[in-house]
């Protein structure tokens, strides 16, 4: 290290960008792993649905499973995008 | 009374092997009766690490097909006569590897009277993997302090806590720590490696031992040495802490902060 790299800013923190993205994966899969085999399927099939009325993103379609006492309860909830003044259904 | 421990981590590279014959070697130290197995079949490299490459005649494949028995294919470690290497087969494919095979090999062992199994996983979480896992007390999960090592570390304690025997009894998984190998204080202090805390944090799982990325563990594995046997290095005596916790011990972390640098240093080249 000379004294042009002593002068200059400290480096990137890249080690909490690692941090934060391993966070979310770790998280993500973590609830992937629980849930039943047929939800990113059923996920994908719902988008063509919900696409033919609202235009939506994959990751707008949260779907998982929950487990209620002794009932599992499947979760859907779709984010719509913001709705614009004299825009109506698609 | 004898336990059983899986040496895993998903990811290749980080430091299975190299744990295992140190954590084998460590137990032996304190009087321990213990033995190795390298369940990487096709791959074997224990052997080298252990500095006994040369002695292999018999391979845990042979003693699971019967070809060969436990004590003929048990290599006795040079330096300490409480200490045996199952080999892998260098030969054949993974699955010469069985459920109940791997099952009759431990329990001999453990009739035999050894207080400790160290079973070093191969990467990836196949055939070789599930089996070393899948029989075990208790799991020693090495990882580096870099994503993809982390997230398999993930996946890895997730088929821990599902798919091994204790899951399936409904004992709740087998019981994991966490050894953070190849760690760099000086990268974690100037925020290009991940730290101890943030491991923790993202696995939700405290560490049991911090390894120092040093270059006595190529010097070590170069001759056939276990690391943990080389009194100067600081990788060895963490091994050491790390061993001493795993039975048990509260030890403080050692060799995680970077050795200050005088401005002198700093400014005019490290």
């Amino acid at each position: 290290m000379g004294i042009l790299d002593f002068l200059k800013s400290r480096p990137k923190n890249t080690a909490a960008i690692a941090k934060e993205r391993l966070r979310i994966i770790v998280a993500q899969e973590r609830s992937s792993r629980a849930s039943p085999d047929y939800l990113p399927l059923l996920r994908t099939e719902l988008l063509a649905v919900i696409r033919k009325y609202v235009h939506v993103d994959l990751e707008a379609i949260n779907i998982q499973v929950e487990r209620d006492g002794e009932h599992e309860v499947l979760e859907l909830s779709v984010a719509l995008p913001e709705h614009k003044p004299g825009g109506g259904a698609a | 009374m004898s336990e059983t421990i899986v040496v895993t981590s998903g990811k290749g590279g980080v430091g299975k092997t190299t744990t295992s014959a140190s954590l084998a070697t460590g137990l032996a130290m304190l009087g321990k009766k213990v033995a190795v197995i390298d369940f990487d079949v096709g791959l074997r490299n224990l052997d080298l690490i252990m500095g006994c490459e040369r002695r292999v005649v018999y391979d845990f494949v042979n003693v699971i097909h019967q070809e060969a028995t436990l004590k003929q294919a048990l290599i006795r470690d040079k330096r300490h006569d409480n200490l045996y290497v199952l080999a892998a087969s260098q030969t054949r494919d993974k699955d010469a590897l069985t459920q109940d095979g791997v099952q009759r090999v431990l329990d001999e062992l453990k009739a035999d009277g050894f207080d400790y199994i160290v079973c070093d996983s191969p990467a990836g979480i196949e055939k070789g993997a599930f089996l070393a896992m899948y029989f075990a007390d208790r799991a020693l999960v090495v990882v580096n302090p870099e994503v993809s090592s982390v997230r398999d570390s993930d996946r890895i304690l997730g088929l821990l806590s599902s798919k091994t025997r204790k899951a399936e009894s409904g004992e709740g998984g087998v019981p994991a720590h966490l050894l953070l190998t190849r760690y760099n204080p000086a990268r974690v202090e100037s925020g290009q490696m991940l730290g101890i805390q943030d491991v923790e944090e993202v696995l939700g799982l405290p560490v049991v031992g911090v390894i120092p990325e040093h270059e006595s563990v190529l010097t070590a594995s170069n001759q056939g040495v276990p690391v943990i046997l080389d009194d100067g290095s600081n990788a060895g005596q963490a091994y050491v802490d790390a061993i001493a916790r795993l039975l048990g011990e509260e030890r403080p972390l050692r060799f995680t902060e970077a050795p200050k640098k005088g401005l002198f240093k700093r400014m005019f080249g490290s």
